[in-house]
């Protein structure tokens, strides 16, 4: 894999072996010194665009426990505005001889732009109202435990099917800004799942209907056969760009309120990438609830993206098949 | 300057005789001398010089873009013998004195007329009236105005500049775009596309519903509406409906709307960024219909260069626009003649007689016969070449034809006499 920029770009056997992965680098998580040799003596720079803790943090730590030397650079500003274009930026950050570049931009395609000009390995974090690949793929590997603790048979039954035939996931919110959304769609498709878009008519995405996915405009209506919910952040501007009247008619709506945690399926999973509006697109209840998985995705998170690092930068040349056991074996 | 005797040269596609180019007009062939140049022109059009009613020449301001000398190298390299300079420039085309210093530069250059379009509103900002009389009254005779770029969404101005233009046969060029419905980022044709690729939309409903409203201020004030590069079907729609009942309203269309579509922009290279955007097919068709059919009176460029770096950032952040000057003939050719909907004489009038006439340009336009200002284009129907961005007199490469074979028609261009273009 050279780069990752859509979750498009990804077969039904590269997530599985990243997700695959990723549960061997989970397990580093609990080791006393969390650190592999994996990626020693590369060098990973996050170069964020816009303001990300979370992404920025957990993609920091992937690349610290594989060993890889990494670098924050906030290029916030470093705009139009400024005079710089993204091609001078991402440039001179690549001339400082970096293997991968972590980038996260406000605007769609950057990332995809950046890797025409560079000879560097590009994972997109995220842009703009496109692709969140890495979300998408801690939510895959998220889920995927949960289907599996759910019903231990089912990772043996999986021959060539994965774990998700068969599975209903439904995603509710603001998808025409949800690079969160885009991605899961992509990859859930891939995965063999069915997907239905839940969301107002206003915050439906141009051209929903030739997704790889159904629609509607009526959460309740599909509640009762959803086996996990995923649901999106609603920026609150949205209300005053006229996407709906107000957060309580969203809420009723919309929202997965403690009414429709009752009407969900015993069991189906609730998600939710964060930050939360609590009250407004989620329900206290529903986020705290036993089968919310929304802590459980911020630890995928680091695994995920240790996988992702590794997949790109870790295997060529030392082609090592499980970095983790060999690290166990040193 | 020598006179200059071009033999068998196809009229407009209207039959052949010979032109014989004298002190800057056309005299009676039969006159020429025996020191005459000659230019064999067998097998080729002659068109009355081209004139394009929307040009980006970026100076002053933007000199490192464009400039009077390159813009109009680019014009004559593409057919053209006039070309009207928009107002967006740094400082705006809003006064009588600074559109005599358009005027000044472009006579300097030498490649091509310029003619200045005043901006409608002071500093383009869409409040207060800019000079029009002033222009209008000046020595270059100001008579197209525009805020190109920036759409006179204001019902209420909108109503008033076009009253007010009434009195010297002004005409508004409306770059029509609600802001409400497509605003400062829209950069994407709002469908399939806009919602993978998580871009901004533009909808189309944006443009034909400024238009709608403007036909109706155009028949309220009876003066002259300008629709500048129409992008949608909906919008050929309304300009069918309203000239139909007679509304004063004229309408240009740009190459690129004419053959490249949204599908374009899926890899977010910027040089496809335009506005408005380009548009999925079943709207390029009902261009080139409109086009042939007249609903759609002219062709015109919004020749846009820009600095390399302008367009170099995210897709959404860049600059919009594509250079479009030297290839506008090319793909009226690819779209139009080629396919057979519009002839020779078709392309004259749509390239040149009718935007002269939109502008109110006495010497361009002009019938190819004796006495007529010589602003004459010699055209290979037949040629093609694969158009290489470098290959180019502009000073920038946002050329969205780089790499594609397209047909090369200009052979030679005529500005007021003098050969301004020899392939």
């Amino acid at each position: 894999m050279r780069h990752l920029l859509s979750a498009a770009d990804l077969s039904l056997s590269e997530i599985t072996e990243i997700l695959d992965l990723a549960e061997e680098m989970s397990t580093v998580q609990d080791r006393p010194v969390k650190k592999l040799p994996a990626l020693r003596g590369r060098t990973v720079v996050n170069l964020f665009f816009e303001d990300s803790t979370r992404t920025r943090s957990s993609f920091e730590i992937a690349g610290k426990w594989l060993s890889a030397d990494v670098i924050n650079v906030s290029a916030k500003g470093s705009s139009m505005s400024k005079g710089e274009s993204l091609r001078d930026t991402v440039l001179t950050v690549a001339a400082m001889g970096v293997d991968a570049l972590v980038i996260r931009h406000h605007a769609s395609g950057a990332p995809w732009q950046a890797s025409h000009w560079i000879d560097a390995h590009v994972l997109n974090a995220g842009d703009g109202t496109h692709e969140h690949p890495t979300q998408a793929l801690l939510d895959a590997f998220t889920l995927r435990r949960h289907f599996r603790s759910a019903d231990p048979s089912s990772a043996e039954r999986n021959g060539q099917a994965s774990d998700f035939t068969g599975k209903t996931i439904a995603i509710v919110g603001d998808l025409t800004h949800s690079r969160v959304a885009r991605s899961n769609v992509l990859l859930l498709q891939t995965l063999g799942a069915e997907v239905v878009l839940v969301a107002p008519p206003t915050l439906m995405p141009s051209g929903v209907d030739s997704w790889p996915a159904a629609n509607t405009t009526d959460f309740d209506e599909v509640l009762g056969a959803c086996d996990a919910v995923m649901m999106l952040r609603v920026q609150r501007e949205r209300m005053s760009g006229g996407y709906f009247p107000s957060a309580r008619e969203y809420t009723i709506g919309y929202g997965l309120t403690r009414a429709r945690l009752g009407a969900l399926r015993p069991g189906a999973a609730i998600c939710h990438p964060g930050p939360m509006n609590r009250g407004l697109e989620i329900s206290a209840d529903a986020a705290d609830a036993a089968n919310s998985l929304i802590l459980d995705q911020v630890a995928a998170g680091v695994s995920i993206r240790m996988s992702v690092l590794y997949q790109i930068l870790g295997g060529a040349e030392e082609s090592v098949a499980s970095p983790v056991r060999e690290a166990a074996v040193r | 300057m020598n006179d200059v005797l071009i033999t068998g040269a196809d009229l407009a596609g209207q039959g052949r005789a010979d032109l014989l180019i004298r002190d800057g007009r056309l005299v009676d062939p039969a006159d020429a001398g025996v020191d005459v140049e000659r230019m064999d022109a067998d097998g080729l059009i002659a068109l009355p010089g081209l004139v394009d009613l929307h040009t980006h020449l970026r100076e002053p301001g933007r000199e490192d873009a464009e400039t009077h000398d390159s813009g109009t190298r680019a014009a004559a390299r593409g057919g053209f013998t006039a070309v009207l300079a928009m107002a967006n420039t740094t400082p705006v085309t809003d006064t009588a004195e600074a559109a005599l210093h358009i005027a000044a530069l472009g006579r300097q250059a030498g490649h091509a007329q310029v003619i200045p379009v005043g901006a409608v509103t002071k500093g383009l900002d869409g409040a207060e009236l800019a000079e029009l009389g002033l222009m209008a009254r000046s020595a270059v005779q100001v008579r197209v105005f525009s805020d190109d770029g920036h759409c006179i969404s204001d019902a209420g101005l909108m109503r008033r500049a076009l009253e007010y233009i009434r009195a010297f046969d002004g005409v508004i060029a409306q770059h029509a775009q609600d802001p409400r419905l497509a605003g400062a980022h829209a950069c994407c044709h709002e469908g399939e596309v806009s919602g993978r690729l998580g871009l901004p939309g533009w909808p189309p409903a944006a443009e034909s519903t400024i238009v709608a409203r403007d036909v109706q201020l155009a028949a309220l004030t009876g003066s002259r509406v300008h629709v500048c590069h129409v992008s949608t079907a909906e919008t050929v729609d309304v300009l069918r409906w309203a000239k139909a009942r007679g509304v004063k309203i004229t309408a240009e269309v740009t190459p690129h709307h004419l053959l490249l579509t949204t599908d374009e922009v899926l890899g977010y290279d910027p040089t496809f960024k335009v506005n408005p955007p380009l548009r999925p097919e079943e709207h390029v068709r009902a261009l080139q219909d409109g086009l042939a059919d007249g609903t759609i009176d002219a062709v015109a460029t919004d020749h846009a260069p820009h600095a390399r770096h302008d367009k170099q950032h995210a897709f959404a952040e860049a600059a919009f626009g594509m250079v479009g000057l030297e290839s506008a003939l090319a793909v009226v050719v690819e779209t139009m003649v080629d396919t057979g909907r519009l002839s020779w004489s078709g392309v004259a009038q749509r390239t040149s007689v009718v935007p002269a006439r939109i502008a109110r340009l006495s010497g361009q336009g002009r019938p190819l016969s004796v006495g007529e200002p010589a602003n004459v284009t010699l055209v290979d129907p037949t040629a093609r070449a694969v158009v290489d961005a470098d290959n180019t007199a502009s000073l920038s490469r946002n050329n969205p034809w780089h790499g594609r074979e397209l047909p090369d028609p200009v052979v030679a261009t005529f500005w007021a006499g003098r050969q301004t273009y020899r392939r």
